[in-house]
């Protein structure tokens, strides 16, 4: 046996010879560059880059050569077969997006079709103008207080000064609970909440109480027999008209913006003393001279009449169990429903009740 | 009230340049509030006219003008040559109307006269083919009150009471201005001009002299003899008797505007007179015919079923209560309220008792209303007239009457009784700027109390007040801070912003209910308001048997509509009234919620407490008070009606089924966490095979949800098949969890059975599924995707099937694992309800 031969000249081997590695090379990449579809691609990457294309058979034949010249002829087919492979993955992703843009063009649709299958809902203005007045307060560090609307007479009237011969009474018209010795009423106001914060809670209190409230006024466009108020109570030490002045002003612009602010008038309540009514700024015309004239929502006034107001009477403080020596307190109550109907232009307020879906559709979930 | 601003300011020294807007607006600031300004506005040649001639002319239309020649004095033209009758300085004008005759005295807008009633300047115009030169004007035009001469049309003046030429603005007295001012049931001093001139005075900072002063007193005993038998319901009562008034005489024309203007009517000499003193000083008073009263005039209470016939002609049954007015010959008049008709004042009266008194406010508040005849006398004496009062009051009456009447004013008065002293109060002289928050100084307060009349006394800590008599309105200290107040303006109030402590946000319930109005609405619902009255009617037609207990209704003693007596104890009602009027007014889908207090009646009502007021009501006794109460809870209620899906160009609709409601009643308990079972039920208005109760873990059932009884669906006119439910919120919310389901969940592959039984009709699908998911540790959930009847499932059963997620929370399940659950879930649905494995 003779020692193996390490040093004879390599053998010439056709498909490895660098200009038939360039040719192969080349013919793949033209072939790559050719494909207009991922089919065409496809049948180019097996014709050029399979198993049993050029490079891949070439790459058989490296074997054959002797050891020194192996490392050569496998740099330049591996250099070529990396070229064609990158030539292919490249040419893949453009055909890719070309094929996925024109699938997303084939997909268009019209989007002005309608999609309103789904019925949409909708609450009633005075259920968010009840919430954003809570809002307003519970942000001042107030408490939102409820009652029944079923009221015991001493609580709508007697703990709120105003005894059974008390010529105020006949200022309310009162829906009576039958028979008279239920001393049973539809709360005429929501002050018997008021009443029942004072009998329950320890002061200092402030609770704003929204709801529900019912006089005998027969339905029209400006009446209804059930309608809606808010009112305030605060309890305090120390508390004044001017305390009550700034809580109205703050309300007033946390409802209508800057630059609100309220006037007072003198006025009778049985509840409060001294009491007052309270005006708004007309949230329109802000009362400007230029424009107040023509202003139909506050009828050229430059105010618009808002609610009632006073430091709470102390005998309402006694009745209710609040020491009128220590304590004192604000009171103040607005209707909700025409603030509503003139701030949405709303002309009759039977709207509000009749329970037409167009009249609650267009407030959508909040005012 | 009604202030003839002429009158007020014969009263009190008011600046001329003071303008009437001025006055109001002041007075308003001052507690007396302006309801309106009547009156004024008229300016031009409004002018008194003599009718000379009238060509009535027939009209195409049918209607006859009245062609006119008018004599206007100084106002006429030289020629009118077209006017009827002689062609004298006259003026040619046409007029619609018919109630005049040739000689009357009308009045006459000429050319260039303003009317606010008409709100236009008048103008010669042509008309009906003849140039009319102005126009006659009637009682309405002029803005005059109605009266019985306002429904002739034009205003015919009284022959001689002007001449033609005169300025009727001035005759008529139109310029004058009066306020119409609201006055608060605790100023019953405002109800007279003696009271808002001095207010009037106090607010513009002027001298005040107080009419009463100038009245002279009676002096010594005379009068009319009276015995008072009920001092506490009269504690003061005057006669004064006026005799020889010659009764042809009338108010002069003075006092007739002034009386008018306030918006009595003019009567006789005798009443006006009686009604002007009631104005002017604020003393309602009664004149008798003298020689209609016999013996004493005694004042007491009427024994039970006396009957009085009062002036307005009513025969009117008296209580024990009432207090009444007697002579020998019975009862002659109801005091306070209203006199008898035997002693009236005729047109042959000569000699009058003039009676002024002071009644007891309540014993009057409770007859006007006992009566039903509210009256001007009565809305004084109910607010409180000036005790002290009686005597000027009834000398002035008498005066006026003997002074206008041709009378001689009698010697002396009848004057029994003691006037009720005022009530001092004591309060820190600090507490009108402590109260007001406004820099009141004890020194300026004093001013204004004693120049509203009252007595202050101060030791420099304290005031000691005594109001006057006429102010029943100064009791308390803080009615004293109003009056300090209401001089140094209520404008003065500054504005502070308080600080409460801190609040604990909304409550529970309130943010759940918001919650909860969130969740109707993303459900599709569109919230609304309904009113609560309803009737048995209404309970019918949800055919409500006879004992349900929502026949219990709160029924109402003084309810707007006989036919809606009571108030609901269903929000359905209101619900299905609301979704009646939407389809009505052309909505194929109506898809509505309402969250309100519904009202169930006591099943044995009782009566709530009254208390006093001069202490807190115990625990106990306001625990009494919520006791008597309807229950009143608050209620989610929602109706559906037409397509829960809308059909639209990417598929078709869906019809509203039996199962809407209770989807949307379950998205409810869902988001507040509270576990519920759905059981059937047969509750009216639902169809009685098609509805669900809702029940709470402790088997409490809070509402009901499903398909709405299709003859109540049809009695409403409603189409198709209605969804309804009805949820005591209240209860529901208490259910609520203050802290919800705590998130677990395994990160094991889960493993997915289908399973398909047969089971018998009557098993509910609720109860196999609840078997199937309490079958295996590891079955995590089952729902049911596929109800099936007919092909090969046999008659009277039907094939449920779900599908199972099996997941163990420690491991990923074995075939094994999954086999055996697999197992004990049919195992079960066998065992439990004869459910067979398709």
């Amino acid at each position: 046996m003779s020692a193996p031969n390490s040093d004879y000249d390599p053998v010439e081997v056709t498909p490895l010879h660098p200009d038939e590695v360039a040719r192969v090379a080349r013919e793949a990449l033209e072939a790559v560059a050719a494909a207009t579809t991922l089919a065409d691609l496809k049948q180019a990457r097996l014709d050029h880059a399979g198993d049993r294309s050029p490079l891949a058979l070439a790459n058989r034949e490296i074997g054959a050569l002797p050891p020194q010249a192996r490392k050569e002829a496998g740099q330049r087919i591996g250099q070529a077969r990396g070229e064609v492979n990158r030539a292919i993955a490249a040419r893949t992703e453009e055909l890719e997006a070309v094929e996925s843009a024109a699938q997303l063009a084939a997909e268009a649709v019209d989007v002005t079709l309608p999609v309103d299958r789904e019925v949409v809902g909708a609450r009633h203005p005075i259920t968010t103008i009840q919430e954003l007045v809570a809002d307003i307060f519970v942000a001042m560090g107030w408490e939102v207080a409820e009652g029944p609307e079923v009221e015991a007479e001493w609580l709508n009237f007697d703990a709120m000064n105003l005894g059974p011969d008390h010529p105020a009474r006949t200022m309310q018209d009162t829906f009576w609970v039958e028979p008279a010795e239920s001393a049973q009423v539809l709360r005429t106001h929501t002050s018997p909440v008021q009443a029942r914060s004072m009998l329950t809670r320890t002061p200092p209190i402030y609770v704003v109480c929204p709801g529900r409230v019912y006089r005998t006024d027969e339905a029209d466009a400006t009446h209804m027999p059930v309608f809606h108020q808010v009112e305030g109570l605060a309890i305090d030490e120390g508390l004044s008209m001017a305390h009550l002045k700034g809580t109205l002003d703050h309300f007033a612009q946390a409802v209508y913006g800057d630059g609100m602010t309220t006037r007072f008038r003198p006025s009778y309540f049985p509840f409060t003393e001294p009491s007052a009514e309270v005006d708004l700024l007309c949230y329109v015309c802000h009362n400007d001279p230029a424009s107040v004239g023509s202003c139909r929502t506050c009828g050229g006034e430059g105010w618009i009449e808002w609610g009632g107001c006073g430091v709470v009477n102390p005998r309402v403080l006694v009745a209710c169990g609040v020491d009128p020596e220590r304590y004192s307190g604000f009171a103040f109550g607005m209707g909700l429903d025409r603030t509503v109907t003139s701030r949405y232009d709303i002309a009759d307020l039977r709207d509000l009740w009749d329970g037409d879906v167009r009249f609650t559709e267009p407030f959508g979930v909040g005012l | 009230m009604k202030v003839p601003v002429e009158w007020l300011r014969t009263l009190v020294d008011l600046p001329a340049e003071v303008t009437t807007e001025q006055l109001a607006d002041r007075l308003t600031m001052y507690d007396l509030k302006l309801e309106e300004i009547i009156g004024g506005g008229i300016s031009g040649p409004l002018t008194v006219g003599r009718v000379l001639a009238i060509s009535p002319e027939e009209q195409k239309n049918g209607k006859t003008i009245n062609w006119c020649r008018v004599d206007v004095g100084a106002q006429n033209v030289a020629s009118v040559p077209d006017a009827p009758g002689d062609d004298v300085a006259s003026r040619g004008i046409v007029c619609g109307a018919h109630n005049f005759a040739v000689g009357d005295l009308v009045v006459v807008s000429l050319p260039g006269t303003f009317l606010p009633e008409l709100g236009f300047e008048i103008g010669s115009r042509k008309t009906y083919g003849h140039v009319s030169d102005g126009m006659i004007c009637s009682t309405k035009e002029l803005g005059l009150p109605d009266d019985e001469s306002s429904a002739a049309g034009i205003l015919v003046l009284a022959p001689g009471s002007a001449e033609p030429g005169d300025s009727a603005t001035e005759l008529l007295g139109l310029a004058d201005q009066t306020l119409d001012l609201e006055v608060n049931p605790d100023r019953a001093y405002a109800l007279s001009l003696r009271g808002v001139a001095r207010d009037t005075a106090l607010a513009f900072d002027l001298p005040f002299s107080d009419p009463v002063d100038a009245v002279t007193l009676p002096v010594g005993e005379g009068g009319y003899p009276v015995r008072v038998e009920d001092p506490e319901g009269c504690p003061v009562f005057t006669t004064v008797v006026v005799t020889g008034i010659d009764p042809t005489r009338t108010a002069p024309d003075w006092m007739v505007r002034r009386i008018t203007q306030a918006g009595m009517r003019s009567i006789s000499l005798t009443v006006d007179v009686s009604n002007y003193v009631m104005l002017e000083l604020g003393q309602p008073n009664h004149c008798y015919d003298r020689a209609k009263v016999s013996g004493d005039i005694v004042v007491r209470r009427a024994t039970a079923g006396e009957t009085v016939t009062t002036l307005d002609d009513v025969k009117r049954t008296l209580t024990p209560e009432d207090l009444v007015i007697v002579d020998d010959s019975g009862i002659i008049g109801l005091a306070g309220v209203m006199g008898g008709a035997s002693t009236e004042i005729g047109p042959e009266t000569t000699d009058v008792v003039v009676e002024a008194a002071f009644w007891d406010p309540v014993t009057i508040f409770r007859g006007e209303r006992r009566h039903k005849l509210p009256s001007e006398a009565a809305k004084r004496y109910e607010r409180g007239v000036d005790p002290a009062l009686t005597l000027a009051g009834a000398a002035r009456v008498a005066q006026l009457l003997a002074e206008l009447g041709g009378g001689t004013v009698e010697p002396g008065a009848a004057h029994v009784g003691t006037v009720p002293a005022s009530v001092p109060v004591t309060f820190p002289v600090d507490l009108p700027a402590r109260v007001s928050g406004v820099d009141i100084t004890p020194a300026f307060a004093q001013d204004v109390y004693e120049r509203n009349g009252c007595i202050v006394a101060t030791d420099g800590a304290t005031f000691t007040v005594t109001p006057p008599t006429w102010r029943f309105d100064l009791n308390d200290p803080n009615d004293f801070v109003e009056e300090a107040l209401r001089s140094a303006g209520y404008d003065t109030v500054p504005s502070v912003l308080p600080t409460p402590t801190g609040g604990r946000g909304l409550s529970r319930n309130q943010v759940l209910r918001r919650r909860v109005g969130h969740v109707l609405a993303g459900a599709g619902l569109t919230e609304v308001m309904t009113l609560p009255f309803v009737g048995a009617a209404d309970l019918d037609r949800l055919g409500l048997p006879a004992d349900d207990e929502r026949r219990r209704q709160v029924i109402l003693a003084n309810p707007l509509s006989a036919e809606e007596p009571g108030l609901t104890p269903t929000l359905l009602v209101g619900l299905l009234r609301a979704a009646s009027l939407n389809v009505s007014r052309g909505h194929d889908v109506v898809e509505i919620s309402e969250i309100a207090r519904v009202f169930l009646a006591a099943a044995e009502p009782v009566g709530a407490p009254i208390y006093g007021v001069d202490r807190r009501p115990t625990d106990a006794e306001i625990a009494a008070l919520d006791a008597a109460l309807p229950h009143q809870p608050q209620h989610v209620g929602l109706v559906l009606v037409g397509e829960r899906e809308r059909s639209g160009w990417d598929g078709a609709g869906r019809a509203v089924a039996w199962s809407d409601a209770l989807a949307v009643v379950r998205r409810v308990t869902q988001v507040l966490h509270v576990e519920v079972e759905v059981r059937a039920a047969q509750v009216a208005p639902f169809h009685p095979g098609r509805c669900a109760e809702i029940v709470l873990a402790d088997g409490t059932v809070v509402g009901h949800a499903g398909e709405l009884h299709p003859a109540v669906a049809a009695e409403h006119g409603l189409p198709g098949r209605v969804g309804a439910a009805e949820i005591d919120l209240d209860v529901l919310l208490a259910a609520s969890p203050e802290v919800g389901p705590k998130p677990a969940f395994s990160s094991f592959p889960v493993a997915k059975e289908d399973l398909a039984f047969l089971v018998a009709d009557d098993v509910a699908a609720e109860a196999l599924r609840s078997t199937l998911a309490g079958a295996s540790e590891l079955i995590e959930s089952v729902r049911l995707f596929d109800v099936y009847t007919g092909g090969q499932v046999p008659e009277g059963q039907r094939s449920l099937a779900f599908s199972l997620r099996l997941r163990a929370p420690d491991r990923t399940l074995t075939d094994a694992d999954i086999k055996s659950a697999r197992d004990a879930a049919v195992q079960a649905a066998s065992a439990q309800h004869s459910a067979t494995l398709r």
